[in-house]
């Protein structure tokens, strides 16, 4: 082969191997999208039953109750509208009422949410983006930022 | 005092590292020697000055100096020694010095260890990398300051401590050794920079720029293995990798880095794929770069994120954009004119690095698409959030590595630029027959699927076929075993660190594939007294008692492990709750390590019938942790090489390897 087709070879395989590759990353992109949503949110887009979604907002306070076995039920509100929660499993550590929760599961017919995940932080001062945001939309928004704590022992 | 002069050094650091830019840049321009000298000194003063400003802020946490608002916040007195040092690098602040440090180190490494390097090649090197510290040491003095002072009459009396998280031995390590990473793969950015600026890339190029490549991708795979067992026994989650943003940051630099490897042999050897192996250094560094944008900024929602901070974001984007966006446009000037170098045939030694390198890279862009698509599709809708799951990770990530990991022992038995592919597989009839054999055996002794039989397989065959090659080289069995031994110990370092990086890889798969298919997992509540059944052990909930540690009180849940009805172990598991930050409790998982796996207890809050537990059995989840270790190793063996070291004459055999074959 002479060096101008190895060329020619080379690119075209390395096309031919980028082309495959897009295509692979967009099919499995289509189904594996999972959709963040408030309680609000929920409601509004009419959102069907047996989706994969996660959902965030706050622990609402006084939601929380523990049943049998490591179930545990709780509900999310955007301060709003308030969606019922049930999980089993072990509740990360910084889980608690009023604090910024993510929890990840499936949307029951009856309107609850069955949730296989919630999601854990590594901070106390840390609330998840999504929640942030969402809280912000609504006009409801603590700033628990330990940023303001510090300029304040600074000034 | 001692902390002012810390942010004094830092601030002539930053002169310095501008005057390592500028100075031999410009020299390297003008052709004058006198200029370009400077840089090596340059770089050794600013590593000196880096130094003594990290030295004053660690002295600042060792005498728990609270009228520094970084010592305040992220110290406290009652902290054990190490973690008053590693307190130092869990804030963001006192991280991104060390990083900084980590950047310099490396600066004066080059300086030291590269004396036979052309004149020109060094001073822009040292100016490219002088420049890199320039960016980040503007950020750290303008709005990253940790040398922050609270006013006197203000001064509190007790810190806030450290996250209680970040309090362990592994998670101590864990962010030096990613730095050495990510800040590592900067000396090959900043040597493919420079060779752009000259003009030239040869086989010298490539022989220099390998062992810093090696050293970042070995700091890196001892990070990220490192981290995710933190993951694996602190967060009490049962999981060790969760594709989340902040994990694939530094999956992204490693894959990138592993491609970079490989394609630097080539262009070593046979003097081809030069231009392709400066856009790998160049995108190395670079994917260093967003990792530490994604993890310093927040703009993607992770598990692993601490309290952060959007306006430093945007400074590091900034520092970012210029860096990628600078090299790619140097790129795209220069690369047209370099001498593009051997012809190789597809079947070749040549063609199965190509075939490694774009299968990497492929999965680079995979994982970077799926880390980053909520960003943009999140710009693409105005507000629509969501994310990308575990499941696409997976998918596109797993279809990507499968070809690449069963070609794994192939590529090595290929001659260089013509192979056949026959003769490869021949000298690989041991470890294909063992391999072949194992699958039935997995499928019916085991019950495993045929998905689960295969990774296995192909995990055997990985190890084996290294086993093969290395046996084949030492001509095992086809003289007398002394002299087989002789020949081991005299095998190249570079040579062996492939063999055993490669079954380190083997290992990872291997232990991936088993501990995912025959985990168990139990979640239930448990009554003192009551026992739960997993993988043939009985696990007692014996009682709970208060424990006190330094700094921290803890509920322990005390457990008797049983095999056969006889008790073979005690496990404790606790939720601890730190002085400093009672907000914040934390977990400690009980663990009992055995050969055929771990036993992991985590326990959660008490619900109406008692204590929330939650266990599972990872069957020989230790192969995936000596795999990390043999590829470390690997790194490690290959470096000590002699041949990487400065000034040693090539032999006959490598002149004529070097020498291009048209």
């Amino acid at each position: 082969m002479t060096r101008k087709q190895q060329r020619t070879v080379l690119i075209i395989s390395a096309l031919a191997f980028l082309g495959v590759a897009v295509g692979l990353i967009l099919y499995a992109l289509r189904d594996t999208i999972v959709f963040f949503y408030t309680p609000s949110e929920v409601v509004e887009k009419h959102i069907q039953p047996g989706t994969r979604l996660r959902l965030g907002g706050l622990v609402e306070k006084g939601s929380i109750i523990k049943g049998d076995g490591g179930v545990i039920h709780f509900a999310i509100t955007d301060t709003d509208k308030v969606m019922k929660v049930t999980f089993k499993g072990v509740l990360p550590d910084l889980f608690r009422e009023g604090q910024g929760v993510v929890a990840e599961g499936v949307l029951n017919p009856d309107g609850t949410f069955r949730a296989d995940t919630v999601l854990a932080k590594h901070d106390e001062n840390y609330m998840p983006r999504e929640v942030a945001d969402a809280l912000k939309k609504k006009g409801y928004w603590q700033h628990a930022d330990d940023g303001a704590q510090q300029k304040e022992m600074t000034q | 005092m001692i902390v002012e002069l810390g942010h004094f050094a830092l601030v002539l650091a930053f002169a310095v590292a501008v005057y390592q830019t500028v100075v031999p840049l410009y020299g390297a321009m003008r052709g004058s020697s006198r200029l370009m000298n400077v840089a090596a000194p340059a770089a050794a003063v600013q590593f000196v000055l880096v130094m003594i400003a990290f030295a004053a802020l660690t002295w600042a946490y060792l005498t728990s100096d609270f009228s520094v608002v970084n010592v305040w916040a992220n110290s406290h007195t009652a902290k054990p020694l190490l973690y008053k040092i590693t307190g130092v690098w869990s804030n963001h602040e006192g991280s991104m010095l060390l990083w900084v440090l980590i950047l310099a180190l490396f600066g004066m490494a080059i300086a030291i260890f590269s004396g036979n390097l052309p004149q020109s090649l060094k001073a822009r090197v040292l100016g490219v990398q002088g420049s890199i510290s320039v960016a980040f040491l503007l950020y750290i003095t303008t709005v990253s300051n940790p040398f922050e002072r609270i006013p006197p009459d203000r001064v509190p009396m007790q810190g806030r401590g450290i996250n209680p998280l970040l309090q362990d031995p592994a998670l101590a390590f864990h962010p030096p050794l990613l730095y050495a990473g990510y800040v590592g793969f900067s000396v090959a950015f900043s040597f493919a920079l420079a060779a752009l600026m000259e003009g030239k890339v040869d086989a010298a190029w490539a022989r220099w720029v390998r062992p810093w490549t090696l050293a970042a991708w070995m700091f890196l795979t001892a990070g990220i293995a490192l981290g995710s067992w933190w993951a694996y026994y602190e967060l009490g989650w049962g999981g060790w990798w969760f594709w989340d943003p902040v994990e694939n940051a530094s999956l992204m630099p490693w894959l990138a880095g592993v491609a970079l490897l490989h394609s630097a042999i080539v262009v070593e050897k046979r003097n081809a794929l030069k231009i392709w192996t400066i856009l790998l250094a160049i995108i190395a560094f670079s994917l260093s770069l967003i990792g530490t944008f994604l993890v310093r900024s927040g703009v993607l929602s992770s598990v692993h994120a601490f309290a952060v901070d959007p306006e430093r974001g945007v400074f590091i984007l900034m520092i970012l954009l210029f860096f990628i966006g600078g090299s790619f446009l140097l790129y795209a000037a220069r690369a047209g004119s370099l001498k593009t170098g051997g012809l190789f045939a597809p079947v070749s030694r040549e063609g199965a690095l190509v075939v490694n390198n774009l299968l990497m890279s492929a999965a680079a862009a995979a994982v970077f698409i799926g880390t980053l698509f909520p960003l943009v599709y999140e710009a693409v809708t105005g507000g629509g959030k969501i994310t990308v799951g575990a499941p696409y990770f997976n998918f596109t990530f797993g279809i990507l590595m499968i070809p690449l990991l069963v070609l794994i022992p192939v590529g090595p038995m290929l001659s260089w630029k013509r192979a056949d592919l026959m003769v490869a597989l021949k000298r690989l009839w041991v470890a294909a027959a063992v391999s072949v054999v194992v699958v039935p055996l997995i499928i019916v002794m085991a019950k495993g699927s045929i998905l689960a039989a295969l990774g296995i397989a192909i995990g055997i065959w990985i190890i084996a076929g290294s086993l093969e090659e290395m046996a084949q080289r030492i001509k095992l069995f086809r003289c007398p075993l002394g002299t087989s031994l002789r020949r081991l110990w005299n095998m190249p370092g570079q040579a062996l660190g492939m063999t055993l990086a490669h079954a380190g890889m083997g290992f990872v798969m291997l232990g991936i594939v088993v501990s995912s298919t025959w985990k168990e997992e139990v979640i239930t509540s448990l009554k003192p007294g009551e026992a739960v059944q997993i993988a043939g052990y009985e696990v007692k909930f014996l009682d709970e008692r208060q424990d006190t540690g330094p700094d921290y009180v803890a509920e322990q849940a005390h457990f008797d492990v049983l095999e056969n009805g006889r008790k073979i172990a005690t496990l404790y598991s606790e939720k601890r709750t730190f002085v400093a930050r009672r907000g914040m409790p934390t977990t400690e998982v009980g663990l009992l390590h055995f050969f055929s796996g771990d036993l992991y207890v985590a326990i959660g809050d008490q619900d109406n019938r008692g204590r929330v537990v939650r266990i599972y059995f990872h069957p020989f989840i230790w192969l995936m942790w000596l795999g990390g270790l043999l590829m470390f190793l690997g790194g490690f063996v290959s470096l000590m090489d002699r041949r990487f070291r400065v000034g040693v004459p090539k032999t006959a055999r490598d002149r004529l390897a070097a020498q291009p074959a048209e």
